[in-house]
């Protein structure tokens, strides 16, 4: 498996290369556009994950993707990512790009400050790493093991080491799934201030309606391989849940994914 | 629903505050000291069967007559001599084959190519037992020190090679994804992520090629040498001097335990990631 997998690095590289430069030469990207996805699609064997996703997120916007488990939301991730050599059609992102995983994918073998400036060379570099680590509440642990933080510092770290190589385009695969409910909303928090100081472009992945209705600018849901709602948020900040645009966008939402609202309500109220 | 029945249900007592540091310390000491008694156990009865005649020192000399000859030894010099020639050998042997079993497994896990190339004939190969090459490795290398150097050299590759080679295609694929993501470098990948993730098992393999590494020298040492432990052994054989013997075999086992502390060592010192040290 290993083997596949650096191999795949190297040629990988070498086509995503070429496919920009390809890109840059035949085709013009409208200003202030971060990222630029058409007609993208994936099968695996005989089953179409995506079927031709048109996407574009301009530069600074945050978009939460949203789906039910199996409707590709990740699959779309990894595209974007370019972690998945399988899709086709045109996929046109910014070269710094950064990833956050469900997992943080810390090196167990490597202290926290080494984590986040991994690959990166030089004293600028590492006095930036623990600036971002400062801005993450992580100040003082930089010579920590990864093995002595809890899930959340953790997931903050690879927060910083995402953001620590300025991103234009921030690609978060449901970060916070495996966090607690009171760590989960001390991360939003979080992010929202990294994202409007450093201003990538965001996609989230998430399957968290709040989640996506509390931080994004815009809300897509993806059904069956397509994009079946492409909606605006407009809710002023600071934006609580008893507010009445909020339920209503969370109502549409739930609706969109086939969630009966009322039903699974009450199903949720009296456990039986 | 209807109303919660309630009903008895018997309740155990856990046994609490019973293992508690002291406890398990004073367990502990016990049972070092209970060792320790039977070694003495048994090396009194042994030095009494050399007293009362029983065992005779042209089959086996007794504990105190073995603990002279040692002394001797030491003092003229022969022992620090045999040791550091033996300690050479093993030493030349380890530093030729360790790099070539790790080379090896980073060719073979990482390309189809090397793998293709290196895996099969490796995995053939290791089933020779290293001992039996000992005629043709003194037809290529003649009788000197070589023969023996490339012996445990070629002996020592395989446990390296095997456990690096397995732990290399095992890595956990997510941190390659991450390496990717990070756009790090194939040589930075290499150096960051595979090779630390399998130290490891490296470690592993270089404590059974350091066991290894004396096992071939102790059979190799023991035909056409001249110095070393094992020349000394051979020639203390020819004048049934079972003391000398003893001694020998007593400094083969001091060193395969001091060669495997420092390895122990050095796993402690550089696994400290691991999580549960």
């Amino acid at each position: 498996m290993a083997t596949r997998e650096i191999d795949l690095i190297d040629t990988l590289n070498d086509e995503l290369s070429a496919e920009l430069d390809r890109n840059s030469d035949s085709k013009t990207v409208e200003s202030g556009i971060a990222t630029d996805v058409r007609e993208v699609r994936r099968v695996f064997g005989d089953r179409v994950v995506l079927d031709g996703i048109n996407l574009k997120l301009h530069r600074g916007e945050f978009v939460a993707l949203l789906g039910r488990s199996g409707s590709g939301k990740t699959t779309l991730l990894r595209a974007l990512a370019g972690l998945d050599t399988g899709v086709t059609g045109t996929i046109l992102v910014p070269e710094q790009r950064s990833v956050v995983f469900q997992d943080p994918r810390l090196l167990p073998w490597a202290k926290v400050l080494d984590n986040v400036v991994l690959g990166l060379k030089g004293d600028e570099h590492r006095r930036h790493g623990e600036e971002v680590l400062a801005e993450v509440g992580l100040a003082g642990h930089e010579s920590d093991w990864p093995k002595t933080l809890s899930g959340g510092e953790a997931q903050r770290v690879s927060l910083a080491r995402a953001l620590v190589r300025q991103p234009d385009l921030l690609l978060l695969d449901e970060p916070f799934g495996a966090l607690d409910a009171l760590t989960r909303i001390r991360m939003h928090t979080l992010l929202q201030r990294l994202c409007s100081r450093y201003t990538p472009a965001v996609l989230l992945v998430t399957h968290d309606v709040d989640e996506a209705l509390l931080l994004a600018d815009r809300v897509l849901v993806l059904t069956e391989g397509e994009i079946s709602l492409d909606l605006p948020v407009t809710i002023p900040s600071p934006r609580l849940r008893g507010d009445s645009t909020f339920i209503a966008l969370r109502s549409r939402l739930l609706a969109e994914l086939g969630v009966d609202e009322v039903a699974e309500g009450d199903h949720e109220r009296n456990p039986s | 629903m209807t109303a919660r029945q309630v009903m008895e249900v018997p309740l155990v007592v856990l046994r609490t505050g019973v293992a508690d540091q002291r406890a398990k310390r004073l367990r502990r000491s016990s049972r070092s000291l209970e060792r320790l008694i039977g070694v003495i156990a048994l090396l009194s009865i042994w030095q009494v069967a050399a007293w009362l005649g029983w065992i005779t020192p042209d089959i086996l000399a007794g504990p105190l007559n073995v603990l002279g000859t040692a002394w001797d030894l030491l003092v003229d010099g022969t022992l620090a001599g045999a040791v550091c020639a033996s300690l050479q050998r093993v030493v030349i042997g380890l530093a030729i084959g360790i790099p070539v079993g790790v080379g090896l497994a980073v060719w073979s896990g990482l390309s189809r190519t090397g793998e293709n190339l290196v895996d099969s004939p490796m995995q053939m190969i290791r089933f020779l037992p290293v001992i039996a090459l000992q005629p043709l490795f003194l037809l290529w290398f003649g009788i000197g020190n070589e023969a023996k150097i490339a012996l445990i050299s070629f002996g020592v590759v395989f446990p390296v090679y095997i456990n690096t080679s397995v732990a290399i295609r095992t890595i956990d694929p997510r941190n390659l994804e991450l390496a990717k993501t990070i756009g790090l470098t194939r040589w930075a990948t290499i150096r960051r992520v595979v090779l630390t993730a399998v130290t490891p098992a490296f470690l592993v393999g270089l404590r059974m090629a350091v066991a290894i590494s004396w096992l071939i020298l102790v059979f190799a040492e023991q035909i056409n040498a001249r110095e070393g432990v094992g020349a000394l052994v051979i020639k203390a054989q020819t004048f049934f001097l079972t003391d000398v013997i003893v001694v020998c075999l007593g400094v083969y086992a001091v060193l395969g335990l001091l060669s495997d502390f420092g390895v122990r060592l050095l796993e402690r010192k550089v696994l400290q990631w691991q999580p549960g040290r």
